[in-house]
């Protein structure tokens, strides 16, 4: 026996489905898609695990054309054990792509720091590559006020 | 010519972690922007920057549009003997700049 809400339900469900599919694909997926992406680039099949990695950047950015950025590593930084390289990722720039930099033992200290444009609130995540081949990340959300690259229009 | 400015402690103790800072003049146009008539503004950024100790690299890093105008880098290296640092800035529209920093280890 079909109740009223039952038959509301299931009519909703079907009615639901189709439209949600038509929808396009908006922009929000289309740029989380380019950063896992991005990200599967530089690791391939790795795991990449939380943890080594300190990425500094202020949760609260009034202006978004210049962001200072500092990633830090840790590691002893010697030849058997060092930081190969560090990439920088933002989620809602046009292109995820920040930075990225190769190291060495010569390097000391594994420390970086520049200062990035982020298009808009989201993670920004930082993956540092070991000599020893693995994988460590670090992810801060911001919220971004004043977007860079407002005047063109985006989106 | 493009105006950079490098920062390297002038001596610094044999083994020690030496902080560098590198900046350079340029807009990192990123390609994304219009005019107001619309037309895309081509991009031209830097794309690499190099960091060799006595002829041998210690530090590269590649850019991308994400990187404010002005580009600010700082990174470390170990004073390991005295000489020169040289660091080779290269972009889009066959940009180039290079600028050398003596450093002396006691």
């Amino acid at each position: 026996m079909i109740t009223r809400r039952h038959f509301l339900l299931l009519t909703g469900a079907a009615v639901a489905m189709p439209v949600k599919a038509q929808l396009p694909a908006n922009i929000a997926e289309i740029r989380k898609a380019a950063l896992t992406e991005a990200i599967g680039k530089v690791v391939g099949n790795s795991r990449v695990r939380q943890g080594r990695v300190k990425l500094d950047i202020p949760p609260l950015i009034d202006n978004g054309n210049a962001v200072p950025v500092s990633v830090e590593v840790e590691s002893p930084m010697t030849e058997a054990d060092h930081v190969k390289t560090i990439h920088l990722f933002t989620e809602r720039n046009p292109q995820p792509y920040v930075l990225s930099v190769q190291l060495g033992p010569r390097a000391g200290k594994a420390r970086i720091a520049t200062r990035a444009r982020i298009g808009d609130s989201g993670d920004v995540t930082a993956i540092a590559q070991m000599s020893d081949g693995s994988f460590w990340s670090d992810s801060v959300r911001v919220i971004v006020t004043l977007s860079a690259c407002l005047e063109e229009g985006l989106i | 010519m493009a105006r950079v400015v490098v920062n390297v402690p002038p001596e610094a103790k044999r083994g020690e972690v030496i902080e560098i800072r590198t900046l350079a003049g340029h807009p990192m146009e990123t390609g994304f922007r219009r005019t107001q008539l619309g037309e895309v503004i081509p991009r031209d950024i830097i794309r690499t920057l190099v960091c060799t100790y006595n002829g041998v690299e210690v530090f590269r890093a590649e850019l991308h549009p994400a990187i404010a105008a002005n580009p600010l880098l700082s990174f470390t290296t170990v004073a390991t003997e005295s000489g020169t640092l040289e660091f080779r800035w290269t972009g889009d529209n066959g940009f180039s700049a290079t600028e050398k920093a003596a450093i002396k280890v006691v």
